[in-house]
């Protein structure tokens, strides 16, 4: 288990005039309603607490007013906290100077905003070198370096352009740039793909993921949309009134909600693009190891099923059927070498699948699939009866 | 019948007491203009050296290499060859209707008002900006400046500072300097919420969020104040005349008072001629190079 690289204790943010005056009532949990008629205060977070680790995509998700863009803007200190703490390797960014702010700002963290934040008057190559510039690093240096993330995310041949003259995707992908362009090994998203119409967005998440298998960065991603928030996240926070009410892997969430705010949230997604083979799978009961067609058949009869999975010390080999062996072990020209001649004609899917891809192989054999790892290993097992079952549980 | 006269007529101050307050109050500034006048006026000493200078250079120099200046300047800034023609011609007929000087003493006095507005007017306008309370303490400062009827506020300059150009410069500021100001405050308080968070966001320091973010995006609005600043004060022109400021107002002046009407309509086309290439250029000038910014801030 690593360290988590980011961790936050406690952190309240009270909206008004004199927040400090009401965080008494805040702490002792005073209701939101209550506090803004009585006082005048609005309670943005309230207790939040997190711990994200290096190189993860930690998605935040909720609907509009939860304050996930309120949260996100901690990170960099966009807003600062009423109370709490916010630990990013070990120290307290809350404390630092405004100098050290700056350089922090500089090249720890980077942003990418719901609409886009590129400077108009400022060519793409300009844009994308902006972090660049404000650490006054040498002009040639700069845009040598911004060509190359310009290039990274497909925008070659745009640079001398201006933010206007090109299309929301693009502009975004201006933004990522931007963000990538620093170093920073920790990327804020506000809402980064929301503007972009669907077919942009899913392109742009492909993108995202693809740039992070190379560049392990510490990814903090806000969204209201639970599909892109499974897509995406390695883990999520949902976040409701200010309040973190469940964090998990994509398929915890999706599988035990917490609460009926969140069962609500996930009875619309699509679970068989959200979920892998893995999460669904059953643990395989219909191992056959005997050498012999008896000793299989014996093996079959005994957990009473009409189908196996042969495994042998190199791992997987096939599925063999009962039938196929009743009628083999008549045979008396078959001799030890039996197996191969009568594995069925099934497909192997792999753990990391998603539901989605495995679908109709599922649906066109009568058999479960057997779920074989990259080393060859039978893992699971993954019938039409386990899927009809987690696409129809609402 | 007290209380009847009470309610027919507005309970008024004593005369006396009214009359008290008015000596006090000008014995007062005047004692003030009569022991710190010198060294008020000695401070200006090198604006009105400049000022002297710079009529003298436009007045001196051949007319031909001043309408040379001039149409380079606006063809520099509007690149079209219809409006320098324009501006050769209504600068050629100024000269030939004997008004050549005076147009050169109110261009000379018009420029420097104008820069000195823009470098007064620009920095006032960032300070509201970025501060909601400077904001509340300017913004009726410069409602009175705007409303407050120009020869109210020439008293107390004529009475420190006595008759001539510095109280004419100062005057024409007083009324000129509001839109410049009102202008630079709005255009930084429009830039986007989202482009300023994103230069916060990379660590920009408040310098460079200044120059390389809220002024250049503030620019079209700042221009536009820039090119009010100008045809007020040209409009401010005909009244500074009357503290003796020299050029195209007094030739207006001495028409109102003899009733001369084509002296007064020549004058008075020359100062909106004058008008017109001002106002052509700096709005040219603005457009062109605030052209990528697109449609959301200009048009």
């Amino acid at each position: 288990m690593t360290e988590p690289q980011i961790k936050i204790e406690n952190l309240y943010k009270v909206f008004g005039a004199d927040p400090d005056s009401v965080m008494d009532r805040v702490k002792e949990g005073v209701d939101k309603n209550k506090l803004l008629v009585e006082t005048g205060h609005t309670l943005g977070l309230k207790d939040i607490n997190l711990s994200i680790n290096p190189g993860e995509i930690f998605v935040i998700m909720g609907l509009s007013g939860s304050g996930k863009s309120t949260l996100i803007r901690h990170f960099n200190r966009l807003i600062d906290p009423t109370a709490g703490k916010l630990m990013i390797d070990g120290m307290n960014v809350l404390d630092l100077s405004k100098k050290e702010l700056l350089e922090f700002r500089r090249h720890r963290i980077s942003m990418v905003f719901q609409r886009f934040g590129l400077m108009p008057h400022k060519t793409i190559i300009e844009n994308v070198s902006f972090g660049l510039m404000v650490q006054k690093i040498d002009k040639k240096e700069r845009l040598a370096k911004a060509q190359r993330w310009i290039d990274d995310v497909g925008l070659s041949g745009y640079e001398d352009q201006y933010p206007s003259q090109l299309s929301g995707g693009q502009q975004q992908r201006v933004g990522l740039a931007r963000a990538l362009c620093t170093d920073a090994d920790i990327l804020l998203m506000d809402e980064a793909f929301s503007a972009l119409d669907p077919l942009i967005r899913s392109e742009m998440q492909d993108q995202l993921i693809e740039l992070q298998q190379k560049l392990h960065k510490t990814i903090i991603f806000i969204t209201h949309d639970l599909d892109e928030a499974l897509r995406l996240g390695d883990r999520i926070a949902i976040l409701k009134d200010g309040e973190v009410i469940q964090v998990g892997e994509p398929q915890d969430i999706l599988l035990n909600p917490v609460d009926d705010y969140v069962e609500a949230f996930v009875k619309d997604v699509n679970r068989a693009r959200a979920l892998t083979v893995e999460t669904v799978m059953k643990s395989p009961v219909n191992r056959i190891t005997a050498e012999t067609i008896g000793g299989a058949l014996e093996q079959m009869r005994r957990f009473s099923s009409e189908y196996g999975y042969y495994v042998s010390d190199e791992g997987y080999q096939g599925v063999v059927k009962q039938e196929t062996l009743e009628t083999a072990v008549m045979d008396e020209s078959v001799g030890d070498d039996w197996h191969e001649k009568y594995y069925e004609d099934i497909p192997t899917i792999a753990p990391g699948d998603i539901l989605e891809v495995v679908i109709p192989e599922t649906l066109d054999n009568h058999v479960p699939l057997p779920v074989v790892n990259e080393e060859g290993d039978l893992e699971g097992q993954l019938s039409r009866a386990q899927i009809s079952k987690v696409l129809s549980n609402t | 019948m007290s209380e009847t006269s009470w309610f027919s007529e507005f309970p008024q101050m004593d005369r006396a007491d009214l009359l008290a307050i008015r000596k006090t109050l000008d014995n007062g500034y005047r004692e003030f203009s009569r022991s710190y006048g010198d060294i008020i006026e000695s401070f200006f000493d090198p604006l009105l050296i400049f000022l002297v200078w710079f009529e003298k250079l436009l007045i001196n120099a051949p007319w031909l290499i001043v309408i040379a200046v001039i149409v380079g300047i606006v063809y520099g800034a509007t690149r079209s060859w219809k409006l320098s023609v324009a501006v050769i011609g209504s600068l050629l007929a100024i000269g030939y209707l004997g008004m050549w000087e005076d147009t050169m003493r109110t261009l000379s006095i018009i420029t420097v008002c104008t820069l000195l507005s823009i470098a007064l007017g620009i920095p006032i306008g960032i300070l509201m900006a970025g501060s909601n309370r400077a904001q509340s303490i300017i913004t009726p400062v410069l409602d009175v400046m705007q409303t407050m009827p120009a020869f109210v506020y020439l008293i107390p300059v004529v009475m420190l500072l006595g008759i001539g150009k510095i109280p004419g410069l100062i005057a024409v500021i007083i009324y000129a300097i509001p839109p410049v100001i009102r202008l630079t405050n709005l255009g930084i308080r429009l830039v986007d919420s989202e482009v300023m968070e994103a230069a916060t966001a990379y660590g920009a320091n408040r310098w460079q969020k200044l120059f390389g973010v809220q002024l250049p995006l503030a620019m079209p609005n700042i221009m536009a104040g820039i090119n009010q600043t100008i045809m007020m004060a040209l409009a401010m022109v005909v009244i500074a005349s009357m503290i003796g400021v020299k050029g195209l107002g007094q030739p207006v002046l001495k028409a109102i008072t003899n009733q001369y009407f084509t002296l007064g309509l020549f004058n008075g086309l020359a100062i909106v001629a004058l008008a017109i290439i001002f106002d052509r250029v700096s709005q040219a000038y603005a457009k062109r190079s605030q052209r990528h910014i697109g449609g959301a801030h200009n048009d």
